[in-house]
């Protein structure tokens, strides 16, 4: 009995490690081959690329953990969404500060005319700056206090994913394969949990 | 062997043209006389090149490319092209409204030319820039030998599409091949278009578009198309790839234009490749017609550049 019960918290345990792991990697290995000279002709277009698409997903893989504890039972995946949501929060943020640093070199005229202007960046600016709340109120103290406001406040990140896909959905030239299996998947998780709460009101309707 | 007789009357527009253009010729033979050949640059004109102005590396320039047909990463083509592009044998189609319809083995299409070293600035759509030193022929020898007819106002070119050497998965969105281009006869005629055949002194690597490209420096780089197997002259303004995929976004005219931003991202400066960074580049400002206005403004006078982007 007591090895059972060790079991599940050692697979919490080993899938944080695993989320350490994976969300670090990217920006380490991109400081030690921006140095290593490795980073392709274009170091900066591949940083704001890497970054970007580890921010999606990040941002997928934490709106997918209600979907896969509903299918597959494991409740003690919760545990994992906030270290999701908060690494997804950090490539957001290393993201934009190379498209604001690297990039731009901290031209506030150039910057705020692209996020004014150019319809995919005020759609990615605005999904970051959705995700700042979110993030603020990932901490104990402030899912206590909300309460039940906590839960529709982080329905946010559903919009802030949308924006994120559609982001790259409009930065993409012609090969929109990425984007639209990012939409896909999007979808799919919503759609697994629209089917899950209609079955739930289902239940309580019956009772 | 056909001997066309011309009545004085008859003169083709593109006769004309050639005439407006031998004068610049010899401007421009004369003004790069002093630079050396090798090192052309749009110096030593009002819009000289800033003295750092050193051509892109050979690595910088073969290893970052755009040629969708082999993948859409800029580092696809270096890694599928030069296995799979077959360019020899090759051979160059010129067709339409001309005098002398041909095809042309590749050996033979170059042979007539003299072929020159000339180092052009490259401005990408996308907002970054390399120095580029092609070898070519002027693609005004090629229009010269076709004699278009006094009908012809423009001239296409076409891309080689072979599915079986380009792995370009067709089950993804995907563009309407062959890839197209064109320009307007005066631009074509103008001597900075450049048929090139080679780099840096060597062969054209196949990521660059071997065996044959066009250089046409004042325009963004898609304007240049790769690998030719196609030239044809037209009366109406021939359909291009990127203006009919998105014809909000590019033009057929598609000049360098530090005022007329991308609906996407600003124009106004550019990254120029420079591995020596530790960022690989750096920002300058993007200069109106990519630094060749000298040259080539009168093109389009009296032309609105905003409508015609």
């Amino acid at each position: 009995m007591e090895a059972k019960r060790a079991n599940p918290r050692r697979r919490i345990l080993l899938a944080r490690i695993a989320i350490w792991v994976v969300g670090l990697a990217p920006p380490i290995w991109l400081t030690t081959a921006l140095f290593r000279r490795t980073l392709g002709i274009n170091p900066v277009e591949t940083i704001i690329l890497v970054e970007g698409r580890w921010t999606l997903v990040f941002l997928l893989a934490t709106l997918a953990v209600t979907p896969i504890r509903r299918l597959t039972g494991w409740n003690r995946i919760v545990q994992l969404r906030r270290l999701l949501g908060l690494f997804a929060f950090f490539h957001a943020c290393v993201h934009f500060l190379s498209y604001v640093g690297i990039n731009h070199l901290f031209e506030l005229s150039i910057i705020v005319e692209d996020v004014l202007e150019r319809r995919y960046i005020t759609a990615g600016f605005t999904a970051l700056l959705l995700l700042v709340p979110l993030a603020v109120t990932s901490t104990k103290g402030w899912i206590r206090r909300l309460g039940k406001r906590w839960q529709r406040l982080h329905r946010l990140s559903y919009v802030a994913a949308s924006l994120g896909v559609l982001h790259f959905y409009w930065k993409v030239k012609a090969d929109t394969f990425w984007p639209l299996l990012a939409a896909v998947t999007l979808a799919g998780l919503f759609a697994v949990r629209l089917a899950y709460r209609k079955k739930r009101s289902r239940r309580r309707k019956e009772h | 062997m056909i001997i066309r007789i011309r009545k004085n009357s008859d003169v083709p527009s593109s006769e004309i043209t050639p005439e407006q253009v031998y004068i610049n010729r010899r401007k421009f033979l004369g003004t790069s006389a002093g630079i050396g050949v090798a090192t052309f640059l749009g110096a030593g004109r009002a819009h000289a090149a800033p003295q750092d102005e050193e051509p892109n590396t050979w690595e910088e320039i073969t290893s970052y490319n755009n040629f969708y047909e082999f993948g859409t990463g800029k580092e696809d083509p270096a890694k599928n092209a030069p296995d799979r592009l077959i360019t020899d044998p090759w051979t160059v189609k010129v067709d339409g409204l001309c005098n002398n319809p041909a095809d042309y083995h590749l050996e033979d299409f170059i042979k007539p030319s003299t072929i020159e070293d000339r180092t052009y600035r490259l401005r990408c759509v996308e907002a970054w820039s390399m120095v580029v030193p092609w070898r070519g022929f002027p693609l005004a020898d090629v229009i010269k030998r076709a004699e278009p007819t006094a009908a012809a106002r423009y001239v296409a070119f076409e891309t080689l599409w072979d599915p079986e050497q380009m792995p370009e998965r067709n089950w993804r969105p995907r563009i309407d091949w062959p890839y197209r281009e064109g320009l307007r006869l005066d631009e074509a005629m103008h001597p900075l278009s450049l048929l090139v055949t080679g780099l840096y002194g060597r062969d054209l690597p196949a990521q660059n578009g071997a065996p044959l490209r066009l250089a046409v420096p004042w325009k963004y780089g898609f304007k240049s198309i790769k690998s030719i197997v196609r030239i044809s002259f037209t009366e109406d303004q021939p359909p291009t790839t990127w203006a009919t995929q998105t014809p909000r976004e590019y033009g057929f005219y598609s000049n360098v234009n530090p005022d007329v931003d991308h609906p996407r991202w600003s124009q106004k400066t550019e990254r120029r490749i420079d591995s020596g960074r530790l960022f690989g580049s750096r920002r300058i400002d993007t200069q109106f017609l990519n630094g060749y206005a000298d040259e080539v403004a009168h093109l389009y006078e009296g032309m609105d550049l905003r409508k015609n982007f």
